[in-house]
């Protein structure tokens, strides 16, 4: 019976929540079809222990490959790795989570398997043995429906929208052979910023912040309500505060910055356009707080507030700490 | 310097999408095209590169409709070289397109071969990394920063929280991101020459996909939300709808 494998990312020595959910819906889809789940992990020597967590979470086997080269991400290497386990193996599905690694790796297994991949999905599943997908095209507009011919279906999954696999039965874990195997480009440095702080991108809670704050001095204002939402909670950003230098485009949310589908994303001086809109619409649930109650924000907000971001924040921050400190 | 930029032509960012009733793809009316905005950070780093090094040539390749032939006169207009169509009809999957863009490639003189990040309308971020695995050669992605210092390049990319910076030889794959650079308007003057330079027509016939498209769909139309209230007033209710309502307190 043909299973399905899980690209797992290890950072820092724990598993992603990205990488969970794309183990969850590995997972899945061999179970639909009586397979197995693979899930395969790449590092520095020393992956192997984190990887005993991925066994833990249902997976019947976890590949590890092990090199000093890859204390940074090779994608080449990761490619060639991951084709060759495929090629080697009986898999319907091949399923990584939407990150930068995901999108920058995916893409060359298909290559190397020639097989299309499908980018960012929102939805999977079997229908007369074969997989069917739907994702999102023109930022959202429109969503399309794809089914992939017989053979592996390579894809990316969107972030916060499949379920993260659970504990299982813990698996095999065995040695992933790299031998030959060798990248084109070498990866010198990882710059990150503030490491404390979730990406907008990894958040389950997002507070972003537009013109409407009137200046980078009022930040301290959003960062408040950030803290009282907890360890999952990340700030956010129009591109009009980004292009007037108040925050750095890590942080822009739209067409031109990241996509986001959090549970929970506060619109806080954003008017609402379009390419903002596409950014953020498929957020769960989207609140805005804007002086001018005929702002588009409105129409996609499902709840909303009219009010000066400057009365409000303090106020709301406070209620957040108090309603979440369980009383 | 040579340097190859490939180009989509999509529907304009502004554009109202609207789905044919038969979910058979994009009702084309009214939708106005443009070069993939990406594309264009692309295209002004290798004029740059050009102008700087005052040798080298810069050849757009875009594949699509005859249209695109449009496209590729406003890339030729902000200061690209030459261009070159593989014309065919309809829309198809990134791979059978980086197929034919590599087989292009394959056997041409190139430096570096340029791209965006990704095409806004079908949002894949998929061809630049098959185009370099089809042709063997070092790949960056979502890239903010380039310097070339004779046959090496080092790049620095967007990841989660932060930068990657990566060093490869040339001849290579780059894809780029906003922030690289500002992109120029074509002038006047380079308008007028557009019309000049070199534009080739070749039709091309894709692979049959190994993904099928089904459908299009327009996606559900958000539940009508609510006002909970004014000011500071509101801001208890609003917690309140929050934790008990919604559940993601
Ligand atoms: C090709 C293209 C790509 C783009 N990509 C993006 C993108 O990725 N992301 C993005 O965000 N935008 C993008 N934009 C820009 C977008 O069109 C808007 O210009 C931008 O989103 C506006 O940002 P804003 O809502 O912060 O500012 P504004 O539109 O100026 O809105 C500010 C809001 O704050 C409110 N306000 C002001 N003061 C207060 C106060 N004291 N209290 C409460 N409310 C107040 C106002 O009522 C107003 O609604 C793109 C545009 C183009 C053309
Ligand atoms: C009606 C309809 C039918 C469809 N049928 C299918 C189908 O059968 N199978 C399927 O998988 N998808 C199908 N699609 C989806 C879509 O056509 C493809 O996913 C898409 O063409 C592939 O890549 P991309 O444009 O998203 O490229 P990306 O990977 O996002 O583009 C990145 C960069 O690659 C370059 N690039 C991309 N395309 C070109 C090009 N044509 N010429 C030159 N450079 C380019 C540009 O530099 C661009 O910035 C269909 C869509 C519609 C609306």
């Amino acid at each position: 019976m043909p299973g399905a494998l899980a690209y797992a990312e290890i950072r820092e020595g724990a598993v992603s929540r990205a990488s969970r959910e794309a183990v969850g819906l590995a997972r899945r889809i061999a179970a639909d079809a009586g397979g197995e789940t693979h899930v395969v992990a790449l590092g520095p020597p020393g992956t192997a222990e984190a990887a005993a967590a991925l066994a833990g979470f249902g997976a019947d086997h976890t590949y590890v490959g092990e090199s000093e080269v890859l204390t940074l991400c090779q994608p080449d290497i990761a490619a060639a790795a991951i084709a060759r386990l495929v090629e080697a193996g009986d898999y319907d599905a091949v399923i990584f989570a939407a990150t930068a690694q995901g999108r920058d790796i995916a893409p060359r297994v298909g290559a190397r398997l020639g097989r299309s991949v499908a980018s960012e999905v929102i939805e999977c599943r079997r229908e007369d043995g074969a997989i069917v997908v739907r994702r999102p095209m023109y930022a959202g507009k429109a969503i399309a429906t794809l089914r992939f011919t017989p053979g592996p279906a390579v894809m990316t999954i969107r972030a916060n929208v499949f379920a993260p696999a659970g504990e299982g039965a813990a698996g095999e874990i065995s040695n992933l052979d790299l031998d030959g195997l060798e990248g084109r480009v070498r990866t010198a440095a990882l710059e990150q910023g503030d490491r404390d702080r979730l990406d907008v991108s990894e958040a389950t809670t997002i507070v972003s912040g537009g013109r409407g704050m009137q200046g980078p001095e009022h930040w301290p204002l959003l960062e408040a309500l950030v803290e009282a939402l907890g360890d999952e909670a990340a700030l956010g950003a129009s591109r009009a505060v980004v292009d007037a230098g108040w925050r750095p485009h890590g942080e822009q949310v739209g067409q031109t910055g990241k996509t986001v589908s959090p549970n929970l994303y506060f619109a806080v001086g954003i008017s609402g356009a379009i390419q903002h809109l596409a950014g953020m619409r498929t957020a769960k649930v989207i609140v805005a707080i804007n002086r001018d109650a005929d702002a588009p924000i409105f129409g996609v907000a499902d709840y909303g507030l009219v009010g000066d971001v400057f009365e409000v924040l303090p106020a709301l921050t406070e209620a957040v700490r108090e309603a979440r400190s369980g009383d | 310097m040579n340097t190859i930029v490939c180009m989509k032509r999509v529907p304009d960012s502004a554009t109202r999408v609207r789905v044919t009733p038969d979910g058979a793809g994009l009702d084309p009316a009214g939708v106005k095209y443009v070069v993939n905005p990406y594309d264009e950070f692309a295209l002004e780093d290798a004029i740059r590169r050009r102008e700087e090094a005052g040798e080298g040539k810069v050849t757009v390749v875009a594949l699509g409709p005859p249209e695109t032939a449009e496209s590729i006169r406003q890339a030729l207009a902000m200061g690209a070289d030459e261009g070159v169509l593989l014309a065919c009809a309809g829309s198809h999957d990134a791979l059978s397109v980086a197929r034919a863009l590599a087989n292009e490639i394959r056997g041409r003189e190139v430096d570096l071969v340029l791209f965006g990040k990704q095409a806004i309308d079908d949002d894949n971020m998929q061809v630049p990394q098959m185009v370099a695995e089809f042709l063997g050669l070092p790949c960056a992605t979502v890239v903010v920063g380039l310097e070339i210092a004779g046959r090496e390049a080092t790049a620095r990319r967007e990841v989660e929280g932060g930068h990657e910076v990566v060093e490869f030889p040339l001849p290579a794959v780059v894809s780029t991101q906003k922030g690289l650079n500002e992109p120029r308007y074509p002038s006047l003057k380079g308008i007028m020459a557009a019309k000049r330079k070199p534009l080739e027509q070749r039709d091309v016939t894709l692979d049959a996909p190994t993904i099928e498209f089904l459908r299009l769909d327009e996606p559900p139309a958000p539940a009508a939300g609510r006002i909970v209230g004014e000011g500071v007033d509101a801001v208890p209710e609003l917690v309140r709808a929050l934790r008990d309502e919604a559940g993601v307190l």
